[in-house]
């Protein structure tokens, strides 16, 4: 019984992390209706970001992500300048075919890079509290990934509170709502998608940074985190970042509960299947419309 | 008509011609390095053209295309070793990938567009986490066969399926079910509204595109000597035949020759100097592809020829969008 809550709670930590994954890809295809897949390797980048500042400045990992948060948006701007603001122009369904192709071409470039500036090794972000744990109710809980589920969940709030009560927030929602109807009413949607697409990667890098500190990084990480994002983003559905997070949470313990059950080998296979038989379960997509 | 015709097979004759004359290549040189690499090559171009059947020319971006040519692989592998003659081995293991293709097609061919793509990855990997977890072991061939191995069986049969592979797109592209592939691609419903029985259309292809990678992936492993079984099923495998089938230009049939040309050769001229170079450079064109030149190499040559035949008007040709 401890064995079992014990994995559950560490499932549920990750699953955190998922969440804040799945909102970054979840906001931008909300709103842009792109289908950003090299969300993965925007993570990642996040993840050697804030490697290099915790371990090249001696930040703490955890005031590096306040860094890692502008650069990877700033990054994202210039993403959406060279590649996907090219892509908004079409109409919704080619759009994200489109967009598709671009995040997996991008994938790969970014992957490769990667390999080129960091070598393939796995690496992790060491720090004073590794190891360190707390004790709660008989089971243990890492400090670290405590700490990170907080920063994440902090982050969603703190994204959800713009979006709800922010004046570009509202802009970003009317325009995920409808764009012609938002452009009619005087919103420069141009600036609403760039504000998006920079939130969005913003949170990737975030994300990624919390990969670094409690779990590790490798540049072939992108394709699992981009399907994890995905898995969850299916799973929640568009429209709402603590669903999102939510999400991330019930992922976290259906792949804690089917390695327990089926082992840890097969921990990834049950949060494919329930993402095929979601989407097999909506096939005109997750915008509701037919 | 017979004008357009031939201009139409022009490319495709080109490039059957082209391996035709690959053909000879083990007459003249002996080297095991060139074969190897021809082998390589062959083997992307017939990869490539069964992805090029489901996606360029029906539309339906698989991103789980390494499942099948794993299924191949694995299927062919099993029987041949454990006696089974080769050929019936490659058989069945393109049966075995085509049923399976059939089967993914009927629950997949509900989703459109983007969301086929994610679906298919998703069950790519499946496919992949479960064969390496069932069978972690690193495939080798007996001590016999190794002792009994030659190269250019090898790079014949591997020519046979490239040649193969471009006859079958060549084929398609004038044929009833290839047309109505195309019809599906441009707009389905509107396919649909013509008499286009749109799924029997997509199950079809989907048939012939994963019985193809079941054939390669066969293939692949009548080829390698050792590999771990998982291998082959490995994302990297769909990446490369998307890569090569987009650079080239995707639902031509010669398209995927070029572009695999280009990036085997690519590939293995960065190899000495940098590892995964080949993806960096790749990764970048194919997104300038998707933006600026949707019909690649092939588009870009014709609209290279067409400036170079009319001076005065290619100018102007390029002016409109």
């Amino acid at each position: 019984m401890r064995v079992l809550l014990q994995q559950l709670l560490l499932g549920l930590l990750l699953g955190g992390l998922y969440g804040l994954a799945a909102a970054g890809l979840s906001l931008i295809f909300g709103v842009l209706k792109v289908l950003n897949v090299a969300h993965g390797e925007l993570i990642m980048v996040g993840g050697y970001l804030a490697f290099w500042l915790a371990t090249g400045l001696g930040l703490d990992p955890f005031l590096a992500l306040l860094a890692v948060i502008p650069l990877t948006a700033v990054l994202g701007l210039a993403l959406y300048g060279a590649l996907f603001g090219f892509v908004v122009r079409f109409d919704e369904e080619t759009r994200i075919k489109n967009s598709l192709l671009v995040g997996f071409g991008l994938a790969l470039t970014l992957h490769a890079l990667a390999v080129r500036a960091f070598t393939a090794d796995e690496r992790s972000i060491p720090t004073a509290y590794w190891g360190q744990t707390v004790a709660l109710g008989g089971l243990v809980v890492p400090v670290g990934r405590l700490a990170s589920l907080a920063v994440a969940l902090a982050l969603i709030g703190l994204t959800h509170l713009f979006l709800a009560r922010g004046r570009w927030g509202q802009a970003i929602r009317a325009v995920a709502e409808d764009w012609e109807a938002a452009l009619l009413q005087g919103i420069d949607v141009r600036r609403a998608y760039l504000l998006a697409f920079a939130i969005g990667t913003g949170l990737a890098g975030a994300a990624g940074a919390l990969v670094s500190v409690g779990y590790s990084i490798s540049p072939a990480i992108g394709l699992e985190w981009t399907l994890k994002a995905l898995i969850v983003v299916v799973l929640a559905g568009l429209g709402s970042l603590v669903g999102t997070f939510v999400g991330g949470l019930v992922l976290g313990l259906a792949e804690a509960a089917s390695a327990l059950t089926f082992g840890g080998p097969y921990r990834e296979v049950v949060g494919l299947l329930l993402f095929f038989c979601v989407l097999l379960g909506r096939p005109q997509g997750l915008f509701g419309r037919a | 008509m017979k004008v357009a015709r031939r201009a139409e097979f022009r490319g495709p004759t080109a490039a059957v011609v082209t391996l035709g004359a690959l053909g000879l290549v083990p007459l003249l040189v002996g080297r095991e390095d060139l074969l190897n690499l021809g082998v390589v090559f062959l083997l992307t171009v017939a990869l490539a053209q069964s992805w090029n059947v489901i996606a360029g020319l029906a539309g339906q971006v698989n991103l789980g295309h390494a499942a099948f040519f794993g299924l191949g692989a694995l299927v062919t592998r099993e029987l041949w070793v454990t006696g089974t003659s080769i050929g019936l081995a490659m058989a069945a293991g393109a049966a075995v990938a085509a049923a399976a293709g059939v089967a993914v097609g009927l629950a997949a061919f509900r989703l459109r567009g983007a969301y086929f793509a994610i679906g298919t990855l998703a069950l790519g990997e499946i496919l992949r986490i479960s064969v390496g977890n069932v069978l972690s072991e690193i495939s080798t061939l007996p001590a016999a066969t190794i002792a009994g191995y030659r190269l250019t069986a090898r790079y014949y049969a591997a020519l046979a399926l490239a040649v193969g592979s471009v006859l079958i797109v060549t084929a398609l592209g004038v044929s009833r079910l290839g047309l109505g592939m195309q019809a599906v691609r441009e707009d389905e419903a509107a396919a649909a509204a013509s008499g286009v029985g749109a799924l029997g259309v997509k199950l079809r292809a989907v048939a012939l595109s994963t019985a193809l990678a079941g054939l390669t992936g066969g293939l692949f492993a009548y080829y390698h000597i050792s590999y771990y079984p998982q291998h082959p099923f490995s994302p990297v495998w769909t990446f490369d035949a998307v890569l090569v089938t987009f650079i080239g230009g995707a639902g031509t049939a010669h398209g995927p020759v070029l572009g695999a040309a280009f990036y085997v050769l690519f590939k293995e001229y960065l190899a000495v100097r940098w590892v995964d170079a080949h993806l960096l450079i790749f990764g970048t064109l194919f997104v300038l592809i998707v933006l600026l030149l949707p019909g690649g190499l092939v588009e870009a040559g014709q609209r290279l020829s067409r400036r170079l035949a009319r001076p005065g008007a290619g100018a102007a040709a390029s002016a409109g969008p």
